[in-house]
């Protein structure tokens, strides 16, 4: 292709200020759309998170406020038997919280009982290696197989495992058993809490999310619980075929309601186990929404102004174009020229624009904690704007290919 | 003069009407993402309580007995550590606050049992926030000290239960306790609500929840605990409570105070009270840390605890830095187009027209299209906030446009479009008379 820059060089040179702005907003949206990418991209992430069980088969509702005495536990297990008697329902569990379902009860403690007593005298359990700090998810008999978690070491709860006091068994996460037990086997091992009786590891689960997600390093900080839900407020999990969720649930209130007619059972907190994980991210989904479409949104306007700007260039320069054609240059060439007259000015301006998107980066760390930017970013968005000039431009670059070379003779 | 430049800007908008659209949905979407934005915004970080909030102080003590706790004062307080400044009365009002949940069911009203939101506080709550009656009034600091079970109840659950009627004298069924209705709020829609607002810090900048709406039962605090001594929300405890530690000897922090101070002396002379009362606290051995005490003002305190969601934050920053780029956007197409017009300019200069008259017009034609935008704008503007309202956040229904915001929509319009047209203007304004002619 023979293509002399000096010419387009010259002509740019000519239209400096225009052609600074062009390349100032390439560069603007370039540094932007680079880091909304990323935070949408990080959001996603988020959202998309494992949490280990099986999410589908799951539905849920919370019951209050049942009767005024010591003993919740025991009307709980009446409430579960009526609950597994409703046709579809294969599991049914009475549980205190469950992965990505916002309330939380956390709790310190250590693989060691020195470690423990160390972190109770530095009255904290952050910096004790041996210590950490995880989300404990209590629940009655069958939560392992309701939930459809999958043991990769040790056995489920035993019924005789099962208190509503202090207890002294425990299923952990893999992550957890690495953070306490690091290059050793879990399985077995004592864990201190401060109590009297240490809490023995019988089992060790892969995958398990915490109900409320911190970072990414502790989300995976969990434990099962085998202590017996023994307050007023509980939820109740029903595992059945997802087709047959909403139905199961309409059954489970009547049911509910049946058993004893004085408790609560808020519309809000009858749901499938999707609707929770829905509307724990429906922060998230909102915001990925609103940047995805302002990043387009930039493109778009990025795109109208290379149109425009490039659309009043080849008006101005029709004349320029039919002596170009008029001594010989063929629609190629003219076409090639403003194709390659963009490429210079996005050039310019992505390269700018990579230097931006670092420095906004770096803002947006100290203020919104996000992670640094990966570089590769940095190519993707230049190569998509690259894209988009060469669209935007497309039109007019034809348009100006289509000026025959007798209006070289015509006067404006 | 003002007609004929509009004329002018009118003609040359008109010529390439293409043109014109682009630049005018250009500014029309950024006017409309960036006043949506701000007006959330605006509406989230303005003053609960514009009146009252220059006197309301909410003091921190830190009970904690171990010296190397957090080094902030937790953002609640013990029970001792509250009602002890509390009883002592050192500002001009005081009311202490603790959140829960009871069972409500109201007798002769046919609705099922529903979990109310109670906040337990004391008499003055009422007067020191201005909190606006329907029907009644608040209880009395004998109610306060008699243990009354009289109960003020929210505008929504009168609502709810009697349909608005007055429902002073009647009786609602807490748990298992009966308490006579004595107060109707109005509508009260403090935004935040900022009473509540505590451990913002921990949140991440998930604050939506501080936008919500009062709470259903307002209840005298040691009525509050007769009815149910274990019924309230807790916000952390320093050690391990001991299983038969009631809330209010346990190591746990879990109620607020308030206070209203009503000139800077007794500012000062309450910081010092509080600070003398930790280090007498010290000095019994209750507290590890006499010098970790806090006296911060309401917006002092809604700043600590970051209460605009930073979700709400970063679509601001993002809404303008489209606007920005819309306002690039525009101040190349004006460029290219004026330029375009030099031979109509030269004319014109030609003819006797002065810089400052050809700068004018450029300007004219650029604030016409900001109008133009701005119009546009205010209409997506609407548009946003009415896809805000559908959101399920806690300040949904706070959200609409006030008089300020209108006017700034206009504003920002004409000005970003103003700013635009500057530089196009100023290089128009240069061209030589004679050259453009000649190259016509």
């Amino acid at each position: 292709m023979n293509l002399p820059l000096q010419p387009i060089l010259a002509s740019l040179r000519h239209h400096r200020l225009t052609t600074a702005l062009l390349m100032l907003q390439v560069a603007l949206t370039c540094a932007i759309v680079c880091n909304v990418a990323f935070m949408i991209v990080t959001r996603w992430g988020e959202v998309r998170i494992d949490s280990g069980i099986d999410e589908t088969s799951l539905s849920m509702l919370e019951s209050q406020g049942v009767k005024a005495d010591a003993t919740p536990w025991i009307h709980h297990a009446e409430d579960l038997t009526a609950l597994r008697g409703i046709p579809g329902v294969t599991a049914a569990v009475a549980v205190d919280t469950l992965p990505l379902g916002g309330s939380e009860s956390s709790t310190g403690a250590c693989a060691s009982s020195e470690a423990m007593e160390a972190a109770i005298k530095a009255n904290s359990i952050d910096g004790q290696s041996a210590c950490a700090e995880f989300a404990t998810l209590a629940g009655s008999p069958g939560e392992l197989a309701a939930l459809g978690l999958k043991l990769i070491a040790g056995r489920d709860f035993l019924p005789d495992d099962y208190k509503t006091g202090d207890i002294s068994a425990a299923i952990i996460s893999r992550e957890l058993a690495e953070r306490l037990y690091p290059g050793a086997q879990a399985l077995g091992k004592s864990l201190y809490n401060g109590s009297d009786t240490p809490v023995r590891i019988v089992g060790i689960v892969d995958t398990l999310l915490r109900p409320y997600l911190r970072d990414a390093g502790i989300n995976q900080f969990t434990m099962l619980w085998p202590q017996l839900p023994n307050d007023n407020s509980v939820t109740y999990l029903l595992r059945s075929a997802p087709r047959d969720s909403e139905r199961v649930l309409k059954a489970a209130v009547a049911v509910l309601n049946k058993v004893n007619p004085q408790r609560i059972i808020p519309a809000k907190r009858v749901r499938t186990y999707t609707q929770m994980r829905d509307s724990y991210f429906q922060r998230d989904t909102t915001m990925i929404g609103l940047l995805l479409a302002s990043a387009l949104g930039l493109f778009f306007v990025t795109a109208l102004g290379i149109a425009g700007l490039a659309n009043f260039w080849v008006q101005q320069r029709t004349r320029q174009i039919g002596i170009r054609r008029a001594i010989g240059a063929t629609r190629g060439d003219i076409l090639r020229y403003f194709q390659t007259e963009n490429f210079l000015i996005v050039s310019g301006g992505t390269v700018l624009g990579m230097l931006l998107a670092s420095a906004l980066n770096l803002l947006l760390m100290t203020h919104y904690e996000l992670p640094r930017l990966p570089l590769y970013y940095l190519p993707i968005g230049a190569l998509i704007l690259w894209g988009l000039g060469q669209l935007a431009v497309l039109g007019p670059a034809l348009r100006a290919a289509a000026v025959p070379p007798v209006v070289a003779t015509r006067s404006v | 003069m003002f007609a004929y430049y509009l004329d002018l800007a009118a003609r040359s908008l008109k010529r390439n009407k293409v043109l014109t659209a682009l630049m005018v949905l250009a500014i029309a979407v950024g006017i409309g993402a960036s006043m949506t934005t701000l007006t959330v915004m605006h509406l989230l970080s303005c003053d609960p309580l514009p009146t009252r909030s220059g006197t309301l102080f909410f003091p921190q003590v830190d009970p904690n007995p171990y010296p190397d706790g957090p080094s902030l004062p937790y953002d609640m307080m013990d029970y001792r550590s509250a009602v002890d400044l509390w009883s002592a009365h050192r500002a001009d009002r005081q009311a202490l606050i603790a959140h829960g949940q009871l069972k409500l069911t109201a007798p002769q009203v046919n609705l099922p049992p529903l979990m109310a939101q109670v906040l337990s506080t004391t008499s003055e709550f009422f007067p020191m926030f201005d909190v606006p009656f329907r029907y009644g009034h608040g209880w009395s600091a004998q109610d306060d000290a008699s243990r009354a079970r009289v109960a003020v109840i929210s505008a929504d659950l009168n609502n709810k239960l009697f349909n608005g009627a007055d429902s002073v004298g009647r009786t609602l069924r807490l748990k298992d306790s009966d308490v006579r209705i004595v107060g109707v709020l109005d509508a009260w829609r403090p935004s935040p609500q900022f009473y509540d607002v505590a451990g913002g810090r921990f949140d991440d900048g998930q604050t939506g929840d501080f936008y919500g709406r009062t709470e259903d039962v307002f209840l005298p605090l040691n009525s509050s605990s007769d009815i149910n001594p274990v019924g309230f929300n807790f916000f952390t405890c320093w050690s391990m409570p001991q299983s038969d530690a009631t809330l209010q000897t346990s190591p746990c922090v879990w109620m607020t105070l308030w206070v209203q101070l009503d000139s800077p002396a007794k500012v000062r002379s309450y910081r010092q009270f509080v600070a003398d009362y930790a280090a007498l606290q010290k000095s019994a051995g209750r507290f590890a840390r006499a010098d970790n005490t806090q006296l911060r003002s309401l917006m002092g305190w809604l700043d600590f605890n970051h209460v605009v969601p930073s979700d709400v934050r970063l679509q601001m920053w993002v809404a303008f830095a489209f606007l920005l780029i819309c306002l690039f956007n525009t101040v190349g197409l004006l460029l290219a187009k004026f330029l375009r017009r030099s031979g109509e300019i030269g004319v014109r200069r030609a003819l006797g027209a002065s810089r400052a008259a050809i700068m004018a017009q450029c300007l004219f034609e650029a604030g016409l299209i900001g109008l133009l935008g701005g119009i546009g704008g205010l209409l997506l503007t609407l548009l946003g906030l009415w896809l805000v309202r559908r959101q399920p956040v806690a300040y949904a229904d706070l959200v609409h446009l006030d008089t300020a915001m209108f006017l700034a929509t206009f504003a920002l319009a004409i000005a970003a479009s103003l700013l635009a047209g500057l530089l196009p203007a100023i290089r128009a304004s240069r061209m030589a008379p004679g050259l453009q002619l000649k190259m016509t």
